[in-house]
């Protein structure tokens, strides 16, 4: 434990945020044997286990989910207080379309960082086996065009402009499902687990929405996510290795706009970059270790390694046919399987930050990279607009 | 281009419905289940407090509780309020009480209801049992109501006594519910877009261009989103336009009729500042392109183009559409 | 800690319908007004902060076009509650507090008037044991109203008096919907008269809140927030004590509300029974000049009208009309949630 005063009030700068605790339900298609309050639960003790800690050492708790309807409960944080220990807490609900999960995360790391509260719950879930997700996101509403084509018709021709843009030959985005479904057998907690998995499988795979395949598509899952995070006494009292946050941001832009770019937006660059700035990262291929980036389709892999600097532009999927982004390549990407093996969607963007934080901490098992020190999680949403990222390392951040 | 006049704005009815499948967990899966047998379960916390509803979870330590124990189906009513005008939904559709029933045996109050002829037949206090459907399935609707109770003393029945242990164990268990839920809402789609839903009558696309960059909205939100100030002239575009990317669609999306494969495909109209989604068609499907030149085709009644064919004009080159994907 | 305040304040007037407006055509303006009063542009404020439901606007992601208002580009560095504008305001405030940003835009909205807010609000409850029976919100106000009563704390012809005091001191609010004091009407769910009762309506609220001695330069008179704090409680009403509101008094503790007597305050208590329960928690003797606005009593567009108690009350400071004010707000059934922030302006 350390001798410093026990909350630095008087320092100056942020106080230094760590990951000590990481639990997570095992994903799948539906829970049917718990409720709502259940599925959260199961992930927030995990946590606490994970960081030795009780309920009654929690200051506040941060919950993420996307939209309500996907339940049908509004504002399921009210009912879910008593299940997440906060009564008598603060407890706050963040919504960011897709990105939630990452910005649910850093508003509570805010919490620890303006030095408000010493140890913060957040978390993320998603129950979608409660309705139907396609339900909640095309609602009649009146006067607008129905959409026309479900969840792919939205991403898929963003994928053929980024092709078109790339010269990308059309064989890259199996080879990123392969790799993340292979990725996910060495992850129990993940949904998909296709033992029999082979590239010629997801090549023969039905082409839903041209170019992508059914197999280069994510699951809908079940799923809550949780961390405990602390600031440096806590960290000192930690019984595991914690991960330290070296960096955060997260970056908005509108939903359509004149000059909006689907395929690098402008919102992902800017994020990576103040990220990066924080960390004092200049070369990420070289500084980051392993990425958990949110690839809900496969192409986006490629895509994203662009926008996060990764690989220049029109670059990124020859880093991924080189076979850096696999396992054992020199930059692992979704060693976890990503959320194209796993994807409550509110939950989603925070199983991303959260297995950043297990790499860094050399507590992600099979799916460990070797050495990892720095890590990258990253999450968006909405039209490709909301991003949200952090980089978490072994060691304290200096400075 | 003219200023935008201020038509009676659209409203239309939305229906938010949807049948929640609801999976209930073990404390919650006994207590329902109970009900459909007549038999109303709590739980039993650290401290020896019975919690009727029976949560899975602690309210004040938020640990984890599964001692269940039976308790009676007549209480007390800890606090009422009388609802003249049932609502779509509630559990009886003539005049009732809302109230919090602490049930013999209990420590907290269950929210139901109580059928009683008015206003001055409740009080908190009252004495009141349960009065069960007669149908039950498992759920918080298996009681109709609560009904009053002409009774000596709250020592009747459970109360009074320590609440047996209960193993929450029946045959059959109500492992999950349906939820239904209807919300009514009426939409309109504010100044702007019914500027635009009402020129598309006249089979028009009428776009609003931003004062501050000039750009054109198509459809018109009433706001330009880079600029953050409001748009106002108004601005016809296409008929014509450019396919800037598109996917095949090979998989048939609920509730559209439309044969697959088909073209979704992003159409930039002519003067437009950005595209916006429709269906190509009057072309096979494996010959469409990014560039090709495209132009609505309307049916008798329809709000929107059914769907955009090739104009037949050369494709537009790459460079002109780029930034409109 | 780093010193903060509230330097502008802007709303819509508040309406029982606004058909002609979209969301972002609501919140526009509103966003113009409270940039104006400082002068600064969206480019200029390092951290933006909304709050809205989805449930309240019957679609999902509805926030994302709202955005549209604030002219997002080059891209901004925001985030969203699904809660009230209060808590949007208070995520902004730590942000301000970790010094990553020194000045944050925060605005909230709602229309409750396309759907019937009873009925929407009653999605809020526990989805299994409560939600199924659609306990609408005046009902569970009335039954905290009722416990009220029974435990002697109030009766009806006091309630008249709140809602009457509240509604004339909206006549001077030009934003407004109810101004002025009207008849307390029939029971709508007994023992709340539509008089004890909130008006249903739509409309938007923003704050600017900057740090340090810039916020001498964007205002006059800053109201400086020297605390804030929210507390939750037990979802189940049957658990709680309804008389009573641990979480506000905790969330006051914790803000410094007690440290101090504040002159004034602003309580985000919908139905006139709350006020009651909050006096109470929050400890406000006659002495303090309680919901000078009319309170949510007067206006009460869900998801903005506790943002706006936090505006009202850094507005009566920036006028000189308070020197020490507790703003107030809350969430879910019966006061389960409760934010305090307490305001001061310096000595003039």
């Amino acid at each position: 434990m350390s001798n410093q005063p026990a909350n630095n009030r008087g320092a100056t700068g942020k106080e230094p945020v760590a990951v000590v605790g990481i639990g997570q339900t095992h994903h799948v298609a539906a829970r049917h044997d718990v409720s709502i309050a259940g599925l959260v639960r199961e992930a927030a003790a995990r946590a606490l286990n994970d960081a030795e800690l009780t309920w009654a050492d929690i200051d506040a708790v941060v919950i993420g989910k996307a939209p309500d309807f996907f339940e049908g409960v509004m504002m399921p944080e009210l009912y879910l207080a008593d299940a997440l220990g906060a009564v008598g807490k603060p407890m706050m609900r963040v919504h960011t379309a897709g990105s939630v999960g990452g910005s649910t995360t850093l508003v509570a790391s805010n919490l620890i960082a303006s030095r408000v509260h010493r140890t913060v719950l957040t978390l993320a879930f998603e129950k979608q086996s409660e309705s139907n997700a396609m339900w909640g996101l095309s609602l009649p509403v009146p006067f607008q065009q129905p959409l026309l084509a479900g969840a792919g018709g939205f991403f898929a021709p963003h994928v053929r402009a980024y092709m078109r843009r790339a010269g990308a030959p059309d064989t890259v985005g199996s080879l990123v499902a392969y790799k993340d479904r292979r990725n996910a057998l060495k992850n129990p907690y993940a949904h998909l687990h296709e033992k029999d998995i082979t590239l010629e499988k997801v090549q023969a795979s039905p082409m839903l929405w041209d170019p992508v395949r059914y197999s280069e598509t994510c699951p809908s899952s079940d799923g809550a996510c949780a961390m405990v995070l602390t600031d440096r006494t806590g960290a000192a009292r930690s019984p595991r290795p914690p991960a330290w946050m070296h960096g955060g941001a997260m970056r908005s832009e509108p939903t359509l706009f004149a000059g909006k770019d689907f395929v690098s937006p402008q919102a992902g660059k800017d994020c990576a970059a103040d990220v990066y700035r924080q960390a004092g990262i200049t070369d990420p291929r070289r500084e980051i270790d392993a990425v958990e980036m949110y690839v809900p389709f496969s192409w986006y892999e490629p895509m994203w390694l662009e926008n996060l600097g990764f690989a220049d532009e029109g670059e990124g999927w020859k880093l991924t046919e080189s076979g850096a982004t696999e396992l054992d390549g020199d930059l692992p990407v979704n060693p976890s399987g990503g959320v194209l093996s796993t994807n409550p969607i509110g939950a989603s963007g925070m199983i991303r930050f959260a297995e950043a934080a297990l790499q860094v901490r050399g507590a992600a098992g099979e799916h460990q990279v070797d050495g990892a020190r720095k890590a990258l999680g990253h999450a968006y949403g909405g039209g490709s607009q909301f991003f949200s990222m952090w980089l978490v390392g072994s060691e304290p951040p200096t400075g | 281009m003219t200023a935008a006049p201020s038509p009676e704005v659209l409203r239309a009815p939305l229906v938010v419905e949807f049948p929640f499948t609801r999976s209930l967990g073990p404390v919650q899966s006994a207590f329902l289940t109970g009900l459909r047998e007549r038999t109303v379960l709590g739980v039993r916390t650290g401290d020896g407090t019975i919690l009727v509803p029976p949560v899975e979870y602690d309210p004040v330590t938020a640990d984890e509780i599964r001692d269940l124990v039976e308790v009676a189906p007549t209480g007390t009513v800890t606090t009422w309020a009388w609802n003249a005008s049932p609502r779509r939904g509630q559990p009886l559709t003539t005049p009732f009480a809302w109230v919090l029933v602490k049930l013999d045996g209990a420590d907290t109050a269950l929210l139901h209801v109580l059928d009683a002829p008015g206003p001055d037949a409740v009080h908190s206090g009252q004495r009141v049992r349960i009065r069960w459907a007669a149908e039950r399935t498992g759920a918080i609707t298996d009681i109709a109501c609560f009904e009053p109770y002409e009774s000596e003393s709250e020592s009747e029945g459970a109360g009074g006594t320590a609440a047996p242990a209960h193993s929450g164990l029946f045959d059959d268990l109500v492992t999950g519910i349906t939820a239904p839920a209807r919300l009514d809402y009426v939409y309109s789609p504010g100044r702007a877009q019914t500027d635009y839903i009402n020129a598309l009558a006249d089979r028009k696309t009428v776009g609003e261009r931003c004062p501050s960059c000039a750009k054109v909205y198509v459809p018109p939100r009433g706001a330009c989103p880079t600029c953050g100030v409001a748009t106002t002239d108004r601005v016809e575009v296409g008929p014509a336009g450019t396919l800037t990317t598109y996917c095949i669609v090979n998989i048939k999306a609920r509730g559209l009729d439309i044969e697959v494969p088909y073209v979704y495909g992003h159409i930039a109209l002519d003067g437009a500042g950005l595209a916006l989604h429709g269906r190509i068609g009057g072309i096979p499907y494996d010959q469409v392109r990014m560039g090709l030149r495209v132009e609505p085709v309307w049916t008798e009644g329809a709000r929107f183009p059914d769907h955009y064919r090739p104009t037949g004009e050369p494709d537009a080159d790459y460079d002109t559409y780029k930034e409109l994907i | 800690m780093r010193d903060i305040a509230i330097v502008a304040f802007a709303q819509s007037d508040h309406l029982r319908r606004t058909d002609e407006c979209s969301e972002v055509e609501m919140v526009m303006p509103v966003l113009h007004s409270v940039l104006a009063q400082t002068g600064l542009k969206t480019s200029d404020i390092g951290f933006t902060c909304s709050g809205s439901s989805d449930y309240l606007a019957g679609r999902a992601f509805s926030f994302t076009m709202t955005l549209d208002g604030v002219g997002a580009w080059p891209p901004i560095s925001e985030s969203h509650v699904e809660m009230d504008g209060a808590w949007a305001l208070y995520e902004a405030w730590v942000k301000l507090l970790t010094g990553e940003a020194d000045t944050a835009l925060v605005y909230s909205y709602g229309k409750s008037s396309p759907g019937s807010v009873r009925d929407v609000l009653t999605r809020q409850l526990d989805p299994y044991y409560v939600a199924p029976l659609w306990p609408d919100s005046v009902a569970l106000a009335a039954l905290q109203a009722q416990a009220l009563i029974d435990a002697g704390e109030t009766d009806e012809p006091a309630l008249a008096g709140v809602a009457a005091r509240s509604r004339g001191d909206a006549a001077d609010n030009p934003h407004a919907q109810l101004p002025g004091a009207r008849p307390q009407g029939d029971y709508l769910v007994q023992p709340l008269r539509t008089g004890d009762c909130p008006p249903i309506g739509d409309g938007a609220a923003a704050v600017v809140l900057v740090a340090g001695d810039r916020a001498r330069d964007l205002c006059e008179r800053p109201a400086w927030i020297r605390g804030m704090d929210h507390r939750i409680e037990a979802h189940s009403l049957g658990v709680r004590d309804l008389t009573d509101s641990p979480s506000a008094r905790l969330a006051a503790e914790r803000a410094g509300a007690f440290e101090r007597p504040v002159d004034t305050a602003e309580l985000h208590a919908p139905f006139t029974s709350q006020e009651v329960v909050l006096r109470k928690a929050l400890r406000l003797g006659d002495d303090v000049r309680v919901n000078p606005s009319g309170g949510a009593l007067a206006a009460n567009p869900v998801m903005a009208a506790g943002l706006i108690r936090l505006g009202e009350a850094a507005a009566r400071i920036q006028r000189g009309e308070s020197d020490r004010a507790l703003a107030h707000a809350t969430s879910g059934p019966c006061l389960q949630q409760n934010l305090v922030a307490v305001l001061e302006g310096e000595a003039q």
